[in-house]
């Protein structure tokens, strides 16, 4: 019988090469984070070692050094097809919206302006359910317009394992292959394969990151955690939440919802 | 895939009921009862329930995040969140009740394992009540528990209780559905979710919490027969690895894997994986994402599905079955329509043959047959496709034996497949028939011995102006040159004798491309390399042309950006669309939908004529080269 895990891993190939096999062209997000380095490992499971999508990072170039040091690192380890895309100023962002979400922003226009360039039809985004009650409540494939608007009060039945693959020309889909993962499950299977991650996750002189962002709106939590094993204890009791050192989430009550609806991960 | 890691089992627990019966806040009191909210979230609760001016707490608040939502105090759409128990882990899916959001009840609930249907004890039961627990039985759910919501509403009135259970059990009965439990609850007040009270105390059945424990983590399908739905094919330096899900069964390397509907033989070399492992793997079970490598060069696609080759284990094969299905469209579904459909990785175009009949989900004695299905109806259906397809029903594999509809690029329907009263086609015909009804003596393999290649159609599609016609006529003047024999299909040839009573509305379009289509098959057949070049915008037309031989069809996509097009502008065209004077022109005033997955791409914009040529005879030489389709198709 499969393990959770193997479940887990299962579906998320199933949907990744469903994704590589309907959609085309196709590229997928790279935060450098723990969630979507673990999806970067499904894929190359998915493929047998290779990678046969670009792998674009939105640079707002405010990420801490530890991120870029490791980026760099498993782009040169790994041969990956790796492309930076840059990020417009904050100046530019719509002005209405409370500064740190402003600062989030940067990263939805980062993704219009690649989406204009390239013509991708298909973006691949680590996303979880559990992180955010907003994105609790998506699609695996879930359509965007051409400018990245996501329609979350219509959103397109999707049941069982089969996915909405066709569009009209003009659109645009998110593929979300881990949207079924909860945090502790990807700290697990992180562990179980072995996969490398930034050390800014594990606690030194009592403070780690539980998510990593921005420079200027990302902040660490309290936490002893500095090995995989501690984090997975601690994530096995904690009742805060994995977004608490995020403040763009939380300054008002939709905040999260407008930077989603305008097209933000 | 080795797992030291000790990890409870996961079950998956759908909502549904009502609109306002209480599902939303059964959930939050769930999870507050079993302290399993994050730090802060009953405060920012508390908090914003005051901001809204409501005096009770709103529970549902915490999955309905959306403004809409909470502006009108209705879930829209599905949401998952995650507790556990001591024996194990839920995910929790909340599901509206709402008919206007129907579709993301089902979205909802087809990924559950079981579910706990709510019903109001002031209210009893209603139109959603009814229609949910239908579905739940249409998308395969058999574990369902009810529960009586708001019972301090009626006073702990234990009379009305057993009323209501009663109408609950007498309409599951119905529909052959038997709840595992009926417990009575308030949700606002927590009674019975994770604690009893003494209200309840005539109650001596388990809590809400307690039940959830009762249903059972679904077997998984390794005992069924192999079913190995090809995903997608990978060339990997010398390799050709088949990857897929295994739906049911097991593999193992060495075994003999029949692909249907195909109908060919093959051993299994290796189960292909990443990272290496010291020890070759040799065997995967029901659920994995796997790849495998076999012994000889069959022609294996997406859709086909493998199997033991024994004849007891293979799916049946049939180019006709029934379907139990939900319609979510709104478009009606109607005899005489063709859609899309699709099962496991298998795609195919089908008609609708008859309704058998739409089940009205209110009042089961009431069933007509009727010429459409509406939206949120359920409905029997017979549908047909034109070439033989492998087939599992329902009932023998409940993985594959389920299938969604899609009209045009949406969704629209679903259901369940059954073969009742259609015997299995394998057995009454020969091989040769699922593929091609060949009923001259002459067969295409002597045609193709004969003319010293296979006929085939390239059907070259994009943008006017792209360079369709030009490159059409340069392949066909180069090919003829070589000895191939071969024929254009062009705009001039067809639109003024075969198709001159039609114009350039969308349904004249398919249906110019329907016939067009039809023609190049049987040139195709006949043993001609056929080219067609039209601009054949609609990605459907394309797809159905492709259904009239689509072991011979080529797709190719000629591209050249719009802009392009219309610099070049060849016969005038753009500029008389800008002006208004042609209407609904393809790319100004009506779409071009470009291919998903066409066989080659021929990029005009960047490259010449010349190269173009070249790039198109080397693809058409190799496909229809005597050697080459022999190697890779049909070993007979």
């Amino acid at each position: 019988m499969l393990s959770h895990l193997d479940e887990l891993e299962a579906k998320s190939i199933y949907i990744i090469r469903e994704a590589y096999s309907r959609i085309d062209p196709i590229a997928m997000l790279w935060s450098i984070g723990k969630d979507s380095t673990t999806m970067l490992w499904l894929v190359r499971k998915a493929f047998f070692g290779r990678v046969p999508f670009p792998l674009v990072h939105l640079d707002t170039e405010m990420e801490m050094d530890e991120v870029y040091a490791f980026r760099d690192k498993l782009v040169t380890d790994w041969n990956l097809p790796f492309e930076a895309a840059f990020c417009p100023p904050e100046e530019e962002m719509d002005q209405t919206l409370p500064p740190n979400t402003r600062a989030a922003a940067r990263k939805t226009e980062g993704l219009r302006t690649l989406l204009k360039e390239k013509q991708y039809r298909g973006i691949i985004c680590g996303i979880r359910r559990d992180e955010q009650s907003m994105r609790a409540k998506e699609r695996v494939f879930s359509p965007r317009t051409l400018d990245g608007d996501w329609d979350h009060k219509n959103q397109p039945p999707e049941f069982w394992d089969q996915y909405k693959t066709d569009f009209p020309q003009g659109c645009h889909v998110r593929i979300h292959p881990l949207l079924h993962w909860t945090e502790l499950d990807i700290w697990r299977y992180t562990q179980r394969e072995n996969i490398p991650c930034c050390d800014l996750y594990f606690a030194k002189n009592g403070k780690r990151y539980r998510s990593l962002g921005e420079k200027n709106i990302t902040f660490p939590v309290e936490s002893n955690a500095s090995t995989i094993e501690e984090i997975i204890e601690e994530l096995r009791t904690t009742k805060t939440s994995e977004r608490a050192g995020r403040t763009m989430d939380k300054e008002t009550e939709d905040s999260f919802e407008k930077l989603r609806a305008s097209g933000y991960m | 895939m080795t797992h030291t890691e000790t990890e409870k089992q996961q079950l998956r627990v759908v909502i549904v009921g009502h609109v306002d019966h209480g599902k939303s806040t059964l959930i939050g009191r769930l999870l507050h009862d079993t302290d399993s909210l994050p730090e802060g979230k009953y405060e920012e609760l508390v908090e914003t329930c005051k901001r809204r001016g409501t005096d009770a707490l709103e529970w549902s608040f915490i999955l309905d995040s959306f403004q809409a939502e909470r502006d009108q105090a209705i879930t829209i759409d599905t949401t998952q969140i995650w507790f556990n128990t001591d024996l194990r882990d839920y995910v929790i899916i909340d599901a509206p009740g709402h008919r206007e959001f129907l579709k993301n009840m089902i979205s909802g609930a087809s990924q559950a394992d079981a579910a706990i249907l709510v019903v109001d004890a002031k209210e009893g039961v209603r139109e959603q009540t009814r229609r949910h627990a239908y579905l739940l039985h249409l998308l395969g759910l058999k574990q369902i528990a009810v529960v009586i919501n708001k019972m301090d509403a009626i006073d702990y009135d234990q009379e009305r209780f057993r009323e209501i259970s009663k109408d609950v059990t007498e309409y599951l009965a119905s529909i052959h559905v038997t709840p595992k439990l009926i417990i009575p609850i308030s949700a606002r007040n927590g009674d019975m979710i994770s604690n009893r009270n003494k209200e309840l105390g005539w109650y001596e059945g388990p809590s809400l919490l307690e039940a959830l424990d009762h249903f059972q983590v679904p077997l998984p399908l390794q005992d069924l027969p192999l079913r190995f739905p090809v995903q997608d094919v990978y060339r990997h330096d010398e390799k050709r690895i088949l990857a897929g899900r295994i739906e049911s069964g097991v593999l193992r390397v060495g075994d003999q894997i029949t692909f249907s509907p195909t109908n060919e033989t093959a051993k299994i070399t290796s189960i292909e994986s990443w990272p290496k492992t010291e020890t070759p793997r040799i065997k995967a079970i029901a659920g994995e994402s796997i790849g495998i490598t076999i012994d000889q060069p069959l022609f294996v696609e997406r859709g086909h599905v493998g199997s033991s080759h024994k004849k007891k284990s293979l799916p049946m094969l049939s180019n006709v079955f029934k379907a139990h299905i939900f319609w979510l469209h709104d478009t009606p579904l109607k005899v005489g329509n063709s859609y899309k459909v699709r099962y496991g990785t298998s795609e195919a175009m089908v008609n609708v043959q008859s309704i058998e009949r739409v089940v009205d989900t209110q009042d089961l004695e009431n069933q007509d047959a009727a010429s459409q299905v509406g939206r949120n109806e359920v409905a029997e259906i017979t549908l047909r496709a034109r070439e033989a397809l492998s087939i599992d029903p329902y009932s023998d594999n409940p993985r594959l034996g389920r299938l969604v509809i899609y009209d045009e690029y949406d969704v629209a329907g679903g259901g369940l497949i059954s073969m009742e009263g259609y015997p299995d086609q394998r057995q009454i015909t020969p091989k040769s028939e699922n593929i091609y009804k060949v009923d001259h003596f002459l067969t295409t393999d002597l045609r193709a011995e004969r003319n010293g290649h296979h006929g085939a159609i390239f059907w070259f599609t994009g943008l006017s102006g792209a360079g369709k016609s030009t490159l059409a006529m340069e392949v066909e003047r180069r090919l003829f040159e070589k000895g191939y024999h071969t024929y254009v299909l062009d705009g001039d040839n067809v639109r003024h004798g075969l198709n001159a009573d039609l114009g350039f509305s969308p349904e004249d379009r398919t249906e110019n491309i329907r016939r067009i289509g039809e023609v190049a098959a049987l040139m195709a057949d006949s043993g001609l390399i056929v080219v067609t070049a039209f601009i054949s915008p609609y990605r459907a037309d394309r797809d159905r042309a492709r259904q009239a031989s689509p072991e011979k069809f080529n797709e190719i996509h000629v591209q050249a950006d719009l802009e392009t097009c219309e610099t070049r502008d060849p016969k005038g065209l753009y500029k008389k669309a800008r002006s208004g004077k042609i209407k609904e022109f393809t790319g100004i005033d009506s779409p071009y939908e470009a291919p998903a997955n066409p066989e080659l791409v021929v990029n005009t914009q960047q490259n010449d004529v010349d190269t173009c040529v070249q790039q198109i005879l080397t693809y058409v030489e190799d496909r229809v080269g005597l050697k080459t389709v022999k190697a890779q198709a049909l070993a007979s």
